[in-house]
């Protein structure tokens, strides 16, 4: 079997959702109940058997560490390999050459050191802004049988212009290589098309010579200096993945993707119930939720360590909420230890870690404009 | 070199349970499932990490694959050391001879050894069957305080049931002058828990004296402390009045389970200032979904609840169907309760199949009812006929046919 060492960006994509990014990483926002997004990419590469993972960090990434901590929750605090935060490589001697990476190609130069150490056959890459449950093993094999110098997760879907100007559009032929590709076109794209998961698979020599002739030619885009350029003459391929894929690209999106895991069971199955493929995290041990008397919920994602002694519906609790009497939560998405009082209303609201919603207030967003609260805010 | 520990715990985890039947027909009672997502063990567990004690030994013996799976390295605990943390301690083969834990006291002289290792001043004894949170720490300062060779958690019980247990009968300011096991006239309310802590030379010097002894039943509490009282030693009792329940029959883990109930629980587990650790599973949030009625329950992670569920705690994984309904019981790991069934006053094991339209535990009245028993892995059907107060295993299924 090829040996793999894996690689997620932390960082990219943060301006999508600056709501929840003012103060984290993208790798570190909450979703489904109890989840970080950095779980998905983690899970994935670890049942995958790839137990060597480097995390590319840029800014804010304080709730990232306190997060990821050893390792240990997700079986990577190993001896040899396990898991490291690469946190930005600055020098004593500041000077101009010290500025802070700017893009996907620049942030890996800035790892050259570990890079060039890596001896795995193959380098899987993730960004943290995909949410999926997928096989990694079923794409290494697939790279190393097609001798391929990169291999693109693509999935099919159906895109209106808008949506397709936040993707990266790629085309492929028969045989699966790459022939063509879009990053995010303003106009003009719709219809069934592949876009890019933000996971590929990429050998491990190929990218250390990227990285080489990038600081020697001083390239700054993956697109525009290393895919576009050697369409023809390297061998770029696409692997299209078929099971649950969620793109966040706003807080809208934000929000109709948790609401979607109450709407469709299939879709709760096909992130979290994939046969030895569980989804990991980091452990609170949270006593189990306690529903009170005279309560009502329904269709309800909840997660251990709540009280509930309110309504609660269509709606996504994560650890330690509290839910108070006569309190209405609907349609809403309530971060880690929130705390209602009674006779509170909820509609379509967001709430940052630790916010606190006195007794008596009503405050209603709507789908396409969810009212968020930020962490630790009191209203 | 090693820095040596203060206090030590040995944590007596051998309890066969037989009163809890098919619950631990497989599994050791400390290992027996409690509260949603512990074990047993977990309680005695995180009162040492959260005392300050690193080092425990757990002493098992009887049905000890699922304990020692759990405990492993002692991770979720934080007892995983460099030195210290927990570790297993079954009966071993020694030189000249071979033993099983002949009695609690003759367990913990089998490990003598373990406990000279960390040079320890003192020796907590627990024992792995309870259910309560306890600062051993504040204990071992009133040890101190007092001067004592060996202080004796004690609990104030109600006088009827003195005669329940292990009695003892105190000076003033705490010291014990006489311990009855047992007695018919309980002179006084002072019930020890088991829960014992010895100067360590102390402690030796007695289990190596008791070992001598053929006619002794090397136990703590029938042979150790009156040997140490009839010495005059000065033994003190240690004043304890949290909740602390022995979960040893199914009508107590029952009961316990409903401590865990309702606005003001008797038992909380929700005080974040001494948190229960375990070994936790990954399972995806659960799910309530439209229809399901809810009351007074404590639910977690990985169910699926479609039906109704009244003053009671599901496990890990449980489905409730549309329809089903599930009242004053307790329901373990992965357990399906299919639709139109109805279940009270019940406890199931888990992986096991309530089948359709199956009605366990009806018919009964608060306060006048038997708890009715379901193993685990089992298929129960509608026209099995399962009495209110059954223990039901694969025997139990198979007669009825």
């Amino acid at each position: 079997m090829a040996t793999a060492n894996g690689i997620i960006f932390s960082n990219i994509h943060d301006k999508s959702i600056p709501e929840l990014t003012r103060k984290r990483t993208m790798a570190s926002i909450p979703f489904g109940c109890k989840y970080r997004l950095i779980d998905f990419a983690l899970s994935n590469m670890v049942n995958s058997d790839i137990t060597n993972v480097s995390v590319i960090t840029h800014y804010n990434y304080q709730s990232l560490i306190d997060h990821v901590g050893s390792g240990k929750d997700w079986d990577i605090a190993r001896r040899s390999g396990g898991i490291k935060i690469l946190t930005p490589y600055i020098t004593s001697f500041a000077n101009v050459s010290n500025a802070l990476y700017n893009s996907r190609l620049e942030a890996l130069m800035s790892i050259n050191y570990s890079l060039s150490r890596f001896t795995s056959d193959v380098i899987v890459f993730s960004d943290c802004d995909v949410i999926c449950n997928i096989d990694l093993n079923e794409m290494i094999n697939d790279h190393i049988k097609n001798d391929a110098d990169i291999t693109f997760a693509v999935k099919t879907v159906e895109l209106t212009e808008a949506e397709a100007s936040k993707n990266l559009i790629m085309t492929s032929d028969e045989s699966g290589r790459l022939v063509e590709f879009a990053a995010y076109p303003k106009q003009g794209v719709s219809g069934k098309k592949d876009i890019h998961l933000n996971i590929f698979v990429a050998s491990t020599r190929y990218i250390q010579n990227v990285v080489n002739d990038a600081i020697a030619h001083g390239y700054k885009s993956f697109n525009r200096d290393v895919i576009g350029p050697n369409l023809n003459k390297c061998n770029f391929r696409t692997y299209k993945y078929d099971g649950y894929f969620a793109s966040l690209t706003s807080l809208q999106s934000f929000f109709a993707h948790n609401m979607e895991l109450l709407n469709n069971p299939d879709i709760r199955d096909g992130l979290f119930g994939q046969k030895n493929r569980p989804v990991y995290t980091k452990v609170r041990n949270s006593a189990p939720t306690k529903y009170g008397e005279g309560c009502t919920v329904k269709n309800s994602l909840i997660a251990d360590g709540c009280v509930i002694e309110g309504n609660v519906e269509n709606s996504i609790l994560f650890r330690g909420v509290k839910v108070g009497h006569n309190t209405t939560v609907k349609n809403s998405i309530l971060f880690q230890d929130t705390v209602t009082g009674e006779n509170v209303f909820l509609n379509c609201v967001i709430t940052d870690k630790n916010a606190v919603i006195r007794d008596d207030r009503i405050l209603s967003g709507h789908e396409t404009l969810p009212f968020f609260i930020e962490k630790g805010k009191m209203i | 070199m090693y820095k040596k520990k203060e206090c030590i715990a040995m944590l007596l985890a051998g309890g066969q349970g037989s009163r809890l039947f098919t619950l631990t027909e497989k599994t050791a009672k400390p290992a027996i499932p409690f509260g949603g997502k512990y074990r047993i063990i977990d309680f005695t567990l995180s009162n040492c990490i959260n005392s300050g004690i690193d080092t425990v030994g757990v002493l098992t013996q009887y049905q000890p694959l699922v304990l020692n799976e759990y405990i492993g390295n002692g991770q979720p605990w934080d007892l995983d050391r460099t030195f210290g943390g927990v570790m297993v301690l079954p009966p071993y083969q020694k030189s000249k001879s071979a033993d099983w834990y002949k009695g609690t006291a003759n367990a913990i002289y089998q490990n003598l050894n373990f406990i000279e290792r960390y040079d320890p001043d003192y020796v907590i004894i627990l024992s792995g069957d309870h259910i309560y949170k306890m600062d051993y720490s504040a204990m071992l300062d009133h040890h101190k305080e007092m001067g004592a060779d060996c202080t004796i958690a004690v609990l104030d019980v109600p006088l009827d049931q003195a005669s329940r247990f292990g009695i003892m009968n105190c000076k003033d300011d705490g010291e014990i002058y006489e311990f009855e096991e047992k007695p018919e006239n309980p002179k006084s309310t002072k019930a020890s828990m088991g829960i014992y802590i010895f100067n360590r030379e102390v402690l030796s010097k007695y289990l190596i004296e008791d070992e001598a002894d053929p006619d002794s039943s090397n136990d703590f509490g029938k042979n150790i402390i009156p040997a140490m009282l009839n010495d005059g030693r000065t033994l003190y009792a240690y004043e304890f009045s949290g909740y602390w329940k022995d979960v040893g029959t199914i009508p107590s883990l029952w009961e316990a389970h409903m401590d865990l109930l309702g606005e003001e629980p008797v038992f909380n587990l929700y005080d974040s200032t001494r948190r229960i650790f375990s070994r936790s599973e990954s399972r995806p949030p659960h799910y309530i979904g439209e229809g399901a009625v809810l009351t007074n329950s404590m639910i977690s992670e990985g169910c699926e609840v479609y039906g109704t569920v009244i003053n009671s705690v599901l496990f890990g994984g449980v489905y409730v169907a549309p329809g089903a309904v599930v009242r004053d019981s307790v329901i373990m790991s992965d357990t399906q309760v299919l639709e139109g069934a109805e279940i009270d006053y019940s406890i199931i094991d888990s992986d096991t199949v309530i089948g359709k339209d199956v009605k366990l535990g009806g018919g009964q009245k608060p306060g006048k009812f038997k708890i009715t028993l379901i193993g685990g892995g089992l298929n129960i059907r509608a026209d099995d006929n399962i009495p209110a107060g059954s223990m039901v295993n694969e025997a139990f299924l198979a007669k009825q046919k």
